[in-house]
């Protein structure tokens, strides 16, 4: 080739040049490495979901070190002797106790906290609307069946993650959720409290909860997790990103960015940005203050406390469920737990997992696919992902009666049953009216584009005359043929100055150029 | 390998006018300005956070400057990436999962014919040696898991009342006859266990107060609720939330987890919401020292329902 440049001539690109060299020397990192820094990734901002939720993965590792180094799981009553005076004197586990001091004793302790307590929300509520993206949009067909399994479990493994955070700190709202997740379990039938009793290592509460609670929590999960985590990662490297039809892009290709260093700075700023959220978060808006809500006893309970998001909808499912006990053969059948508890969630998350498998049999569809769908092209699928959280959605809010019979004044027994009926009905009607929808955008042409408007003009004679007016600025856009990233630039300092050779700057900011 | 053998290099080079190569800001210039300004906030609010930590500010004070600084500089490293670095559209052939026929060929004849074929060849060794893993497996689980805890057995049928034990409050005092005046409610455990976590978590009884003559909650219990004094468990039979909240006017016990109520002077029937059972209930005496006893335990199992639960015993 002719550019054959000053820069090519010596050629080891200076001092890094020359580290990359000794490094393929050893790990032979140039060709794999060439191919990542090109790595292409499509632009669309429903891909950033997933990084929200990787990104608060990360911060949740980071802080939850934090707190480990402070925090002690045990048991063992202690008397408190702190710097929160309200406690001092009173005889609290020495969770509790130094759950307490990490709070107010150590340094950003009471920001650690609220932060790893924030990220941990904002985990789970990211992965469940990057789930909605990747079902919604069919990203999970073939080949992706098995990252989209892997995400989905990630999903149930947050859910039993947190809620076992959230009892680590032994106070008086934490143990009453325990003591329902034991209830629970015990429902199972005929080896109930034999899962119970090995779970918890005896009856409740016992004191194994508290250090056997943590190192699942700290040590067992989050490494089953930090694996599956990496492997969704390297499958999405693997298999490469999906991406919405468009100019230039087909099944067998993948149009975007490149890794480097475009979407690298993307990535790592919108690490940061979503690490400033969470701590603005933490540091602004008050979470889980266990110090108000005072130790655990078993005894003792709060009125209208609410358990983190994520867990609402199973809440809600046992508040509604009818009192069906149900004793039969000599033994005790506790099905108004059972059913809600462990049926209910267990048949969504099988539906959830399963749906891959499901859509394959139903459409016969043995075809690659890395074309994204939109939602209303597969009104089916939209509208059964629709009547799922539809569903979920009845069951949270049915996790509220109380506190809603109270707020509107209407009785309790009148929610109830309100939310007994709409948990059944408002799923069905979401499925039909999203189907409808679906078939409605369908059928409409350029539905989701901006419409030209038309004008009419008069002509002396009388004449009505309509024609299409000018675009607006911004509406001529057009997108450029996509090409291979390019080895380097000729030369990167012209390209400010070489303003005049761009088309005028549109309506939106966004340059148009039209080759 | 010297510079000097290397073979030349066709690069791919992109032209500076490039449209690919452009930045997506309108006005770079004032794009960049802007940008540094946002980057400079953040360092600058980063500087902040040192300066409360070391000062040992209050907590929104770190974490509004530590939050800001660490979202500022992230906004400028995305801006900078998205605005002013070249946006494409660049793009990469796919190379597809699948292998040639060939290659797919060889890779299933080395599992099928190859392995199967060799382990084949002795199927009694693969037989047991497949019996092996297996109880490899089933010795591995029952253990581990039998090591997390003691078996069930009656556990969750008993509760540490009997006859005679003495009613005491959280603190440890016992109930006298005339302690509690009718309307009043207490949690009771049995003596000396007040401060356990099966006292509390098990034995947890609550002691209402709803008269002064004995109280029949219902047939058979004519002598349980003497001078005027009911005892429930407190453990909801839904979930085994403690039943805390004692609505006097309309003498109902209500669980504050899932709305449960029972009647309190109609031996604690549930009336509403997802609890099945009533509340079971303690039969109390009066001792001749004046103090509230047990005459025994429960007639039944306390909480929520479970496999082998006993309802007489």
């Amino acid at each position: 080739m002719a550019e054959k440049t000053k820069q090519q001539a010596k050629s080891s690109f200076g001092p890094v040049g020359k580290a990359l060299d000794e490094l393929d020397d050893r790990l032979g990192i140039a060709k794999g490495g060439r191919s990542l820094l090109d790595k292409i990734f499509p632009d669309h901002w429903s891909f950033m979901l997933g990084e929200v939720a990787l990104y608060s993965f990360v911060i949740l590792i980071g802080t939850g070190i934090f707190l480990t180094l402070f925090y002690v799981p045990s048991s063992t009553v202690v008397v408190y002797h702190g710097s929160y005076l309200p406690l001092v004197g009173q005889k609290v586990s020495q969770a509790y106790a130094t759950s307490i001091d990490l709070t107010f004793s150590v340094r950003c302790g009471l920001l650690m906290r609220q932060m790893h307590h924030w990220a941990c929300d904002i985990f789970l509520a990211a992965m469940v609307v990057h789930m909605a993206r990747v079902f919604f949009t069919g990203a999970f067909r073939k080949p992706r069946e098995l990252n989209y399994v892997l995400g989905s479990t990630l999903l149930i493994l947050g859910i039993v993650e947190g809620f076992l955070g959230y009892s680590l700190p032994d106070d008086l709202v934490s143990g009453t959720g325990i003591r329902i997740a034991f209830s629970i379990i015990e429902s199972i039938p005929v080896i109930g409290s034999y899962i119970a009793f090995f779970v918890f290592g005896g009856n409740y509460p016992g004191p194994q909860i508290i250090p056997r609670f943590f190192i699942i929590h700290v040590l067992l999960i989050p490494l089953i997790m930090l694996g599956m985590v990496t492997a969704h990662l390297f499958l999405l490297v693997h298999q490469k990103h999906t991406q919405f039809p468009g100019k230039g892009r087909t099944e067998t290709n993948v149009v975007g960015t490149a890794m480097f260093p475009v979407f690298a700075a993307k990535a790592t700023g919108f690490l940061f940005m979503v690490g400033g959220v969470i701590t603005l978060l933490a540091g602004f808006a008050q979470i889980n203050p266990i110090w108000q809500f005072g130790p655990y006893d078993a005894s003792k309970i709060s009125y209208a406390v609410q358990p983190d998001w994520y867990m609402g909808w199973l809440d809600g499912a046992l508040r509604i469920w009818p009192a069906w006990e149900w004793t039969g053969f000599g033994y005790t059948w506790p099905l108004e737990i059972f059913i809600p508890g462990v049926v209910v969630p267990g048949l969504i998350f099988a539906v959830v997992q399963g749906w891959p498998v499901l859509e394959r049999r139903y459409t016969k569809d043995n075809e690659i696919h890395n074309l994204l769908d939109l939602p209303r092209n597969r009104p089916k699928r939209t509208a059964a992902g629709a009547a799922v959280f539809a569903l979920v959605t009845m069951m949270f809010i049915a996790s509220s009666t109380d506190v809603i019979a109270n707020y509107f004044h209407i009785t309790l027994e009148a929610v109830l049953w309100s939310m007994r009926i709409l948990v059944v009905v408002v799923p069905i009607i979401t499925f039909f009216l999203t189907h409808k929808i679906c078939q409605e955008l369908q059928a409409s042409q350029g539905a989701g584009k901006r419409k030209r408007a038309n004008v009419v003009t008069r002509t002396p004679d009388g004449e009505y005359l309509s024609a299409p007016a000018e675009p607006r600025p911004g509406d001529e856009h057009v997108d450029l043929e996509p090409e291979p990233v390019p080895d380097f630039l000729e030369d990167p300092v012209v390209v400010r100055e070489r303003k005049e050779l761009l088309s005028p700057v549109s309506f939106t900011g966004v340059r148009n150029v039209v080759r | 390998m010297s510079s000097e053998e290397r073979t030349p290099v066709a690069f791919s080079v992109a032209k500076a006018d490039d449209p690919h190569m452009q930045p997506k800001a309108q006005n770079p210039k004032l794009a960049e300005t802007l940008i540094g300004l946002v980057m400079l906030a953040g360092i600058g609010s980063l500087i902040g956070f040192a300066v409360a930590y070391g000062m040992n500010a209050q907590s929104w004070i770190m974490g509004g400057t530590l939050g800001a600084g660490v979202l500022f500089l992230g906004f400028g490293i995305t801006a900078w990436g998205k605005y002013l670095m070249p946006q494409g559209p660049f793009v990469e052939e796919r190379h597809t999962m699948r292998g040639n026929d060939d290659e797919r060929e060889r890779f299933k004849a080395a599992v099928v014919q190859r392995g199967g074929g060799i382990l084949g060849r002795r199927k009694l060794l693969a037989m047991i040696a497949g019996a092996g893993m297996s109880a490899f497996a089933v010795v591995l689980v029952i253990p581990v898991f039998r090591s997390f805890g003691p078996l069930p057995g009656n556990t969750l049928n008993q509760t540490s009342w009997k006859q005679g034990t003495i009613l005491v409050d959280s603190t440890g005092r016992p109930i006298r006859v005339n302690d509690i005046a009718v309307g009043g409610v207490v949690t009771v455990y049995p003596k000396g266990l007040e401060n356990t976590d099966n006292g509390q978590a098990v034995d947890q009884t609550i002691l209402i107060r709803v008269g002064t003559e004995a109280v029949v909650t219902q047939q058979g219990r004519e002598s349980w609720g003497p001078n005027g004094y009911v005892a429930y468990s407190k453990l909801c039979t839904h979930l085994g939330c403690p039943v805390g909240l004692y609505e006097q006017q309309l003498e109902l016990l209500v669980c504050p987890c899932h709305q449960s109520m029972f009647t309190v002077t109609n031996g604690a029937e549930p009336i509403f919401g997802p609890a099945p059972r009533p509340l079971p209930q303690l039969p109390l005496f009066v001792g001749s020292d004046g103090l509230l006893r047990a005459q025994g335990g429960y007639d039944q199992a306390v909480g929520p329902g479970f496999w082998n639960r006993e309802t007489s015993g």
